[in-house]
């Protein structure tokens, strides 16, 4: 398993355009998928559950990576998050 | 404006508001109120069936919401449909599909008391958030699965709602909003929601009044109660008094003749009395207008100000949607032309990056934030090559100070030019590129800058300030913001000269153009064209078909030898009244 803590850097925050890219993002692969903030714990394969998080600038969240094909899609899902979700 | 105060002072019967859509209406109430949908835990006896019509009724929803999506999109284009595409992606979530029928099966619980608890979970939540972003998507939530719901009780949505009347609700989603607006609606008034709600978007869209967050209008308004909405102000009148219905029917008559009249005009040509012509271009923030600027018989877009997008969409839009929408707005308008500025952020602006300026409006603005973040600028350049099939994209740059900004611009654009080509996308040269003329550097070195760039447009509000060095926010000051100060007037004198002897169009943008009192100095001074609100249109012409040109150039030249604003004013007055001249303002905005 692999776990890391990212930060949230681009202004508007974790909204629905970016959150359903990662739901997408994280259907490409296998391993499991959690996104933790402020102790709330939701699915990162779940539209409504990253939608829930309601992560804005400067959130920080915890996200989890379990399965065979975990490092890939830590990779994956963890570059978009530090390109800001492409809107730097 | 004195009498509209005078008489809220005098009035006990109103409900305040946010004014969330322009207009007038005096109508009846409809109480909107959604049925409150009741579910209880009652078992499941066949859980098998249960599940079963708990896909049906998830399917049926998306059916729904399909249809609510493209009629949004025929109606207000793509981008402002997309709320409804994230709604439809929800119906998709499997996690959350999977769960609610795990549960459904354990517990043997009614399908609609399963929904309604899992999905309030995640509603809950949203609630909770201290970011209004995040409160209002809360209600696209359970708009969800209110639907979800519905059908499992196989209820059908009661939209049966007699034409003509205005909608009183506690909240709209943006699906009523739509729906409702089938039914002619003559206005909108809820307790809750602001000016960025989706509901409040999509009434501008739909040109329906609209007054949001009263907090407590469906306390205070009966079914069938008489409204008069004051969408410009924010105000609903319960029950008018006489002297309020007398009041706004007079506006309201007021408002259609003049309207009236200048539609009239639509089809004459705008030029002065001894056949100048002067082109007349619409400033459009919302897809909406775009209709308003065919309708009204615009040259084409002058200035389309994509910072609003950004206040629009809460977030930079990538590339793939900045091609869409320009691509969109340049189709809308073809053959006509579009103006499109880069994103003018900062100053008093949308801001994308927290950084606390002493001095905002001298600080990093418009090109000068753009040129320091070249990832955000490339991305809009090559999003415009890419949208302009029809050739007819102008693009320009605001808050230009210095030459070498419009040089390193040019560099940037070959460099997007040649990051296209490489990647073999389609695309075609920027028609045009010109510039803001709102630095007094950028006015000075006007002669200059007409060497480099194939037009100017002067932005008069933030030139105006800079020349005479007012916050025109600061009430200490603002006395001080002069259009017709001659310093002014020699300003635009020297960067329309400049303009007209390279050769490269001049046109003005900024709230002096919408001025028709302005309008004859301004032809006079040589300007060629204006871009003004789309609904300033027709009175903007209505002056221009009654300047006589040779009298206007007279007019400006003596302007320009005048030492105060007073005495330009009262130059003025005297050639409206010797030329006859009809002199309503903007009326239609202010009234």
């Amino acid at each position: 398993m692999i776990e890391t803590t990212v930060d949230i850097i681009n202004k508007a925050g974790l909204h629905t355009r970016p959150s359903a890219t990662i739901v997408k993002l994280a259907a490409r692969h296998k391993a499991e998928f959690f996104i933790s903030k402020d102790g709330l714990r939701i699915n990162g394969k779940s539209i409504i559950g990253v939608m829930t998080l309601a992560a804005g600038q400067g959130s920080q969240l915890v996200l989890e990576f379990d399965g065979p094909d975990e490092q890939e899609m830590a990779n994956e899902i963890l570059d978009y998050f530090k390109r800001g979700f492409d809107e730097l | 404006m004195k009498r509209f105060r005078e008489l809220l002072k005098k009035s006990d019967n109103y409900i305040a508001g946010i004014p969330a859509a322009p207009g007038l209406v005096i109508g009846h109430a409809h109480l909107f109120t959604k049925e409150i949908l009741s579910v209880t835990d009652a078992a499941a006896d066949d859980v098998e069936a249960a599940v079963v019509s708990f896909h049906e009724a998830v399917a049926k929803a998306k059916k729904e919401l399909n249809k609510i999506l493209n009629y949004a999109k025929a109606k207000m284009g793509e981008e402002r449909s997309e709320i409804f595409s994230a709604q439809l992606m929800i119906l998709d979530d499997e996690i959350l599909l999977g769960n609610i029928e795990q549960h459904i099966v354990q517990e043997k619980k009614q399908p609609e008391f399963i929904v309604h608890r899992e999905m309030n979970v995640f509603l809950d939540m949203m609630r909770h958030s201290s970011d209004t972003y995040f409160r209002e998507r809360a209600n696209d939530i359970e708009d969800i699965k209110n639907r979800i719901i519905r059908n499992l009780q196989k209820k059908r949505l009661q939209s049966q709602v007699t034409p003509g009347v205005i909608i009183v609700s506690e909240s709209l989603t943006p699906a009523d909003t739509l729906l409702l607006s089938k039914w002619d609606i003559k206005g909108y008034v809820t307790d809750r929601g602001g000016l960025t709600s989706h509901a409040a978007i999509l009434a501008r869209s739909l040109d329906i009044p609209a007054v949001v967050g009263t907090h407590n209008c469906t306390h205070r308004i009966n079914q069938d109660d008489l409204l008069i909405i004051d969408g410009f102000h924010g105000y609903v009148f319960v029950n008018p008094t006489e002297p309020q219905l007398a009041f706004f029917n007079e506006k309201i008559e007021k408002m259609r003749e003049i309207n009236q009249e200048l539609k009239e005009l639509k089809d004459k040509p705008s030029q002065t009395t001894d056949g100048h012509e002067i082109d007349i271009f619409a400033n459009v923030d919302v897809t909406g207008e775009i209709d308003l600027v065919i309708a009204n018989n615009a040259k084409g877009i002058g200035l389309f100000r994509t910072e609003q997008i950004i206040e629009e969409f809460g977030e930079l839009p990538d590339e793939e949607l900045q091609k869409q929408i320009y691509y969109n707005l340049s189709t809308r308008v073809y053959p006509r032309s579009v103006t499109i500025r880069a994103f003018d952020i900062g100053g008093d602006k949308v801001k994308i990056i927290d950084y606390p300026e002493a001095n905002p409006f001298l600080g990093s603005r418009g090109i000068r934030f753009l040129l320091d973040n070249p990832l955000i600028f490339k991305t809009q350049i090559r999003a415009l090559l890419r949208a302009n099939i029809h050739n007819n994209i102008h693009f320009m740059i605001p808050m230009v100070s210095t030459v070498d900004e419009v040089k390193k611009t040019k560099q940037l654009i070959k460099e997007c030019i040649h990051e296209l080509q490489e990647k073999n996308q389609e695309y075609k040269k920027l028609t045009k590129l010109g510039i803001m003329i709102e630095v007094p550097s950028a006015a000075v070195m006007a002669r200059q800058f007409a060497r480099e760039v194939d037009f100017f447009s002067i932005g008069t509000n933030d030139l105006i300030q800079y020349i005479m060095a007012v916050d025109r926010g600061n009430d200490a000051v603002s006395g001080l913001y002069q259009e017709f100060n001659p310093a002014v007037l020699n300003t635009l004198k020297h960067i329309i000269n400049a303009a007209n002897e390279a050769g490269i169009q001049i046109s003005m943008c900024g709230e002096m153009a919408a001025d028709n009192q302005a309008l004859p100095i301004l032809i006079g001074l040589g300007l060629k064209s204006i871009s003004a609100s789309p609904s300033a249109i027709h009175s903007l012409k209505r002056t221009i078909r009654a300047v006589p040109y040779e009298k206007a150039v007279e007019l400006a030249q003596k302007a320009l030898e005048l030492s105060s604003q007073e005495e330009v004013q009262h130059l003025l007055l005297q050639f409206f009244e010797e030329h006859n001249i009809p002199r309503t303002r903007t009326i239609l905005k202010f009234i």
